[in-house]
């Protein structure tokens, strides 16, 4: 046998949906992540209910590469429909465990086989006649423990965390894991490298969250009052976690009152609609879509733009155009949203890289959207949304919140009533308002899309709607140096690397293998739009920037250009990625090895 | 001079707004007058109320009345869906939405439906005159089927009648006036008002520019020659006390959630507002008969609104700070420990 592989390796699980398989490879990997493990699960799952192929790639590195990885060192064949299909993946020298019954005619010869009889043990080993169809998939958890000698406390920890809302369901699922464990245990003797042992130094104070699990805990922490969404993949999990912390912890014990009000509209239209409503109203509101419901928010964005009103808006990108794929994952809305609706809109978009900033954002842009009275996007992804990542512990906020410029009634006394909405009183662009509600003759004014002057009042002036305009413009300047910098890592390298969003994983790891191989490239990473003069200084530091995406147009790098020096604009140039898997490291390390001559 | 001023200790001109900008003699500028003393009476404070409307020339009206409230004039057929949501943010506003047929019966059609079958706490009021006036003459979907528009086309799809469809979605309150009727339209504006639920008032409001000629069906001289009401309506509010001389038998009383009452003095046949099917069968006898059947086709005072279903507190969300928003240092601790 070959050298031990330890700690570094990919395990694939082909199943079917919707055979609670998921909760199999949950399981598998917080039993690895207890051993002090790093993991950095991906699930690819089809938009369909149940009976489809479904994969989890769940990958395990010393370092915590958090990139997908488009080498499989281990495939768990659980499907019969893609069992051939599947085999192709696995890397020379790797491992199949498999159901027995699938046919092995004329399979490769460069992978070693683990034949289980699955259906035979579920059918013989497994009492329950409703669950064994959910704990066969435990089987292979068993066995994959066996093969990679996983420690039973280690499997008994993963059971028992995946099942803590519901502990009556340990003892059946570690029965069935069992039954697996054992099968290993009598039936092989180890014919491949891969082993995991327990480490320490990596994961420690980390723990494992989903982005859109971090967005819903960060917008609770940001105040939201008002929530109206309308269900769509993959965004409805951040509503979903958000109602289920906005119960636990936003309920009033005593009277039942809820502090958080949590609307299922009757589409993405009302459900913006609503969100501005409560924004104009000064409670902190958001929605949650995706592609085809960010689509149908553009006109209400465009209100909330040119009225002026808070609202946070998260777009959990998948793949488009039209229906698109709508359970994987992509990039392609930030030309979009940064100017939806039609006539100059123009938005504050904030592009969280990690789940921490899923949390951060989420949380912060509650403060930029009452700060600046305008819509604040939120572009996240499926891959940063869905998927498991392993994170630092979260921070409790210092900061209360900051409502912004908001005159109240005592305000207006001192004004003696002298004020006007869209006044620019501080010359920053950012105007004060009024809350309906506020006991003051002074305070309404009316609100609309349609032209108005410094009082709010109708007018179709030419002067004065081009006065607004540029006021607008002033109030966006202003947002541009308030919202999240880029973070530049930089060692004086000739070559840089711009990227956003998800990306992040893929681009660090691609750093490290370069470096590796004696070429180090710097890296700035974009977390908000308008940009940063950053970029523009960035690009002048080097010779040739790459700007990373997971769009089919280079979208970022269509705005970075836009935003550039005519004599900087040539060194910039762009990779994409937008086969709607999340992007891989070599997607990035290939394409520069060619263009930079880099020693592969 | 002294001037007589309400329980708000305002006089009526501080209910006025800005000047119109529409035709001279269009119904919604009645409409609008019906609604300065309406909201006067009640002694309604400016502050509390929310004017609220989607796209059109009945959207424009809540600029021409208490010039001092917060108003918001949105984009099309929508006026609902930014109602509901000011509405959870502050529970303490009167919610007023104005619309018209256009933005209520087209694009605002799935709006206004779902707004009824949540029963938001609101006053919705349908400036309904059949056709669209801002671009300038085409059909709407409330216009009857056969009427002919100004220059001689003949409507020739069944209309969308936004009461009977209130009535089919369970709407806790629906009448229909005409704005020419001022002793009917100002006790339904205060009833509607006074109404804790979704309140649908369908006013039918003559477009004098495009839609007021012969062969229409939405004109003044067609709906004074066919308008029957169904009762006369009168008003109670909660402060005032209930002094009935009418003769036993010939009024009902329908008190709502607020302690105010509506009295409704029997002109024809008796209708019950309680009775859901009645209300039906009386919008339908009335379209078959070519009649325009106007007064308080239906209310529920009992059924809970949306806010009270929800769980909304009184005390405003919009008001809640940082220590009744967020979990405490102690629970985010706990909390994160669980994604260990």
């Amino acid at each position: 046998m070959t050298e031990s592989i330890v700690n570094d390796l990919t395990i694939q699980a082909a199943t079917v949906n919707g055979s609670g398989s998921q909760t199999a490879n949950l399981v598998l990997t917080r039993a690895i992540f207890h051993m002090g493990i790093p993991v950095a699960p991906k699930n690819v799952f089809p938009s369909n209910i149940e009976g489809l192929p479904t994969w989890y790639q769940l990958r395990i590195t010393p370092e915590g590469h958090m990139a997908r990885s488009d080498k499989v060192d281990i495939l768990i064949a659980f499907n019969v429909a893609t069992w051939r299909e599947d085999l192709k993946s696995v890397r020379p020298g790797g491992v199949v465990i498999h159901e027995e019954a699938f046919s092995t005619a004329d399979v490769r010869t460069d992978i070693v086989y683990y034949p289980v009889p699955f259906s035979k043990l579920a059918k013989s080993k497994i009492q329950s006649d409703t669950l064994r169809k959910q704990l066969a998939n435990m089987i292979y958890v068993g066995v994959v423990a066996g093969l990679l000698g996983i420690p039973w406390g280690a499997i008994e920890h993963g059971v028992k965390r995946q099942f803590l809302p519901k502990p009556k369901a340990v003892p059946v699922n570690l029965d069935a894991i069992k039954v697996g464990y054992d099968y290993w245990q009598d039936n092989f003797s180890k014919q491949d490298p891969y082993r995991l042992e327990p480490m320490t130094g990596v994961v420690e104070g980390k723990v494992l969250v989903e982005g859109n699990q971090a967005a819903a805990l960060g917008a609770l922490m940001g105040g939201v009052t008002v929530v109206a969404w309308y269900p769509i993949t993959p965004s409805s999990s951040l509503c979903e976690y958000l109602i289920a912390y906005a119960d636990r912890f936003r309920v009033d014990e005593k009277t039942g009152e809820k502090h958080v009000s949590v609307v299922q509209a009757e589409d993405e239209l009302a459900a913006v609609g609503m969100a501005i409503g409560a924004g104009w109203a000064g409670a902190r509101a958001m929605t949650s879509t995706s592609g085809p419901g960010i689509s149908l928010m553009a006109e209400f964005s465009g209100l909330a733009y040119y009225a002026e009103v808070p609202v946070v808006i998260f777009d959990i990108q998948r793949i488009g155009p039209s229906t698109g794929l709508p359970t994987r994952t992509s990039q392609a809305d930030i030309g979009f949203v940064y100017t939806l609706s039609h006539g100059d809109t123009k938005h504050l978009v904030l592009l969280p890289g990690t789940v921490e900033e899923c949390y951060e954002f989420a949380r912060d842009a509650f403060d930029h959207s009452d700060r600046f009275q305008t819509p604040v996007f939120v572009l996240s992804d499926l891959d940063l949304g869905m998927n498991l990542w392993m994170t630092p512990e979260f921070k409790y906020p210092e900061k209360g919140f900051d409502r912004g410029k908001v005159l109240s009634k005592q305000d207006l006394e001192k004004l003696a009533g002298e004020w006007g909405r869209y006044r620019d009183v501080d010359g920053d662009g950012v105007t004060y308002r009024t809350i309906p509600g506020t006991d003051h003759p002074a305070a309404g004014y009316f609100t609309r899309g349609s032209g108005h002057d410094e009082q709010a009042r109708y007018t179709e002036s030419a002067e004065a709607y081009a006065r607004n305009m540029d006021r607008l413009s002033r109030k966006l300047e202003t947002a541009r140096h308030a919202l999240p910098a880029p973070v530049v890592e930089e060692s004086g390298a000739s070559i840089g690397l711009i990227a956003f969003g998800s990306t992040h994983s893929a681009v660090i790891e691609a750093r490290e293998t370069l470096a590796a191989a004696g070429k180090a490239i710097d890296y700035l990473r974009v977390r908000a739009l308008p940009l940063s003069d950053d970029v523009a200084e960035f690009v002048r530091r080097h010779d040739h920037v790459y700007v990373v995406e997971q769009n089919r147009d280079g979208q970022l790098f269509d705005l970075i250009r836009l935003a550039l020096p005519a004599q900087l604009v040539e060194r910039v140039r762009s990779i994409r990625h937008y086969n709607g898997q999340p992007i891989p490291a070599a997607a990035i390390t290939e394409p520069l090895i060619q263009l930079e001559a880099v020693p592969a | 001079m002294s001037t007589t001023v309400n329980r708000a200790g305002l006089a009526r001109d501080a209910y006025k707004g800005a000047a119109t900008t529409l035709c001279a003699g269009c119904g919604h500028n009645s409409i609008t007058n019906h609604m300065i003393k309406a909201l006067y009476e009640l002694g309604v404070e400016p502050h509390l109320l929310a004017k609220m409307s989607g796209i059109g020339c009945s959207s424009k009206t809540p600029a021409y009345f208490v010039e001092t409230a917060h108003g918001f004039n949105g984009v099309h057929g929508r006026m609902p869906a930014l109602t509901t949501g000011a509405h959870l943010a502050n529970r303490q506003l009167i919610m007023l939405g104005v619309s018209g047929d256009g933005d209520t019966a087209s694009i605002g059609l799935g709006q206004f439906m779902h707004m009824i079958r949540r029963n938001v706490d609101c006053t919705y009021i349908i400036e309904d005159n059949g056709t669209y006036g801002l671009t300038k003459g085409q059909f709407s979907a409330t216009a009857d089927l056969g009427s002919v528009q100004k220059k001689g086309a003949v409507n020739t799809f069944q209309p969308i009648d936004p009461c009977a469809v209130a009535l089919a979605l369970g709407c806790s309150f629906v009448a229909r006036s005409f704005s020419g009727d001022g002793k009917q339209v100002v006790p339904l504006i205060k009833a509607a008002i006074a109404h804790r639920g979704t309140a649908i008032l369908d006013i039918i409001s003559p477009c004098v520019t495009f839609n007021d000629h012969d062969g229409s069906t939405k004109s003044y001289s067609w709906v004074k020659d066919h308008e029957e009401s169904i009762a006369d309506v009168s008003f109670i509010p909660y402060f005032e006390e209930v002094q009935v001389d009418y003769e036993p038998g010939t009024v009902r009383d329908v008190r709502l959630h607020d302690g105010s009452h509506i009295l409704l003095k029997k002109l024809g046949d008796d209708h019950d507002p309680t009775d859901r099917r009645a209300a039906i069968k009386v919008i339908e006898e009335g379209r078959a008969e070519g009649h325009l059947v106007t007064g308080l086709l239906y209310v529920d005072a009992e059924m809970s609104d949306f806010a009270t279903t929800e769980h909304i507190p009184q005390r405003p969300l919009k008001d809640l700070g940082e220590d009744e928003l967020r979990m405490t240092r102690d629970e985010f601790v706990q909390f994160m420990s669980e994604f260990a």
